[in-house]
């Protein structure tokens, strides 16, 4: 059997750093910068409604309500809404690019999770920032404390 | 006095057991009555020496049992890289592997590396594995005349670059990466340690060559910092390591 050298690309191509502006790098360096943040964010999170004042026996709806009316909370909560979503939807297209081989499964998936990651983001931003913390006629003890001046 | 040869216990003799080894075999040729291209695992017993490794063992088995057996082995000192295969699940080199290092009561396992075709028994296509090693260039690129005398460099300089150099292209750090095992793509461990021979190599100048290529989709970014790959380099090479510093080089843009 005859076989060849295998041929060696010449080398001394010419250099250009535009490369490092890459996706591929980008994706790499936004999941290692958002996952610290989201450590952050969600140890503060857990922390604010699991362990401070009564713990867990503080949940229900008006402490919720109350956080939900209070605009520090709502971008706080917007923050690690987006980057969890888009951290985890990254992390799921890594797993999708490494085991979906055939392209019509790929294309599927990474729609599927587009689109899935753009309908959270969205309802979750909507509640955040429609969210009623005082419904009309619900009964006065259950209401977080900021509703009793209207 | 003198030893005789039916004395019981010599003084310093290698205590000798016997060795089940269960081989992963690939019969491409349909031998025997098998189907062509059958896959099975055959179990072998042999007598070993406590100093005898697994390619003691094979060689038994080659020489004495079944003479189509087949593996590769060049030097058989852990130098040339030719025998790595995957032995009691790890990846490793038949030649620096003792049996009695695996627990030699229960059958030692052997199989061909994982993710690389497999040719016969336990030869694998290592095509993939080189290609990967000649996109990376491996070979020192500079410009200017040449110098009459060496290239010197400064201790600290050749330090950056030592444990990458140790590398003898055995492919077991490849084979034992989940990533590569999945996508055929990616350049795998190997590729990226002999790059990083280079790239930090201050004689080199064509690191951003280097880099561009692995800055590519199944460049760098596809490692998920798994260390298996350095687990079973069979030379201690920190690979992961050497991974991280050429995606530092390339997220910094300073080598």
């Amino acid at each position: 059997m005859m076989s060849t050298a295998p041929e060696l690309k010449s080398p001394r191509r010419p250099v250009s750093h535009s490369t490092l502006g890459r996706a591929q790098r980008w994706s790499w360096i936004f999941q290692r910068v958002s996952g610290v943040i989201l450590i952050v964010l969600i140890f503060t999170h857990l922390f604010v409604n699991l362990w401070s004042g009564d713990g867990i026996n503080q949940i229900d709806f008006a402490f919720v309500a109350g956080k939900l009316a209070n605009p520090f909370w709502q971008w706080f909560d917007f923050l690690m809404l987006t980057l969890a979503m888009i951290h985890g939807a990254n992390g799921m297209r890594m797993i999708i690019e490494d085991y979906a081989h055939t392209p019509w499964l790929k294309a599927t998936l990474h729609w599927a999770l587009r689109i899935s990651t753009v309908v959270i983001i969205v309802l979750g931003t909507l509640v955040l920032f429609t969210f009623d913390p005082c419904p009309a006629d619900a009964p006065a003890s259950l209401l977080p404390s900021l509703c009793e001046d209207i | 006095m003198t030893a005789t040869a039916d004395a019981p216990a010599e003084v310093g003799a290698i205590p000798s057991m016997t060795v089940t080894l269960k081989i992963l075999r690939f019969d491409p040729d349909g031998l025997d009555g098998r189907e062509p291209g059958s896959e099975y695992w055959e179990e072998f017993q042999v007598e070993a020496h406590a100093t005898d490794r697994v390619l003691d063992a094979l060689h038994k088995i080659k020489w004495d049992q079944d003479g189509s057996l087949a593996f590769r082995r060049s030097c058989a000192h852990g130098v040339c890289g030719s025998d790595a295969m995957r032995i009691n699940a790890r990846n490793r080199l038949a030649c620096k592997t003792l049996l009695k290092d695996l627990n030699p009561a229960r059958p030692i396992t052997v199989e061909p590396l994982k993710g690389l075709p497999v040719e016969k028994d336990l030869i694998v296509d290592m095509e993939p594995f080189f290609a990967s090693y000649r996109e990376i260039m491996p070979f020192l690129m500079t410009s200017g005349p040449t110098p009459e005398r060496e290239r010197l460099q400064s201790p600290e300089d050749r330090a950056k670059f030592d444990d990458t150099t140790k590398c003898i292209l055995c492919a077991a750090c490849t084979t034992s990466c989940p990533v590569f095992w999945t996508d055929g793509q990616y350049f795998g461990p190997q590729a990226i340690v002999g790059a990083h021979r280079f790239i930090f190599d201050s004689r080199d100048e064509g690191e951003w060559d280097r880099l561009e290529i692995l800055n590519d989709k199944a460049g760098v970014w596809k490692c998920r910092t798994a260390f298996n790959c350095t687990e079973a380099c069979p030379r201690g090479i920190e690979v992961t390591k050497a991974i991280s510093e050429v995606k530092k080089a390339l997220t910094t843009g300073e080598v």
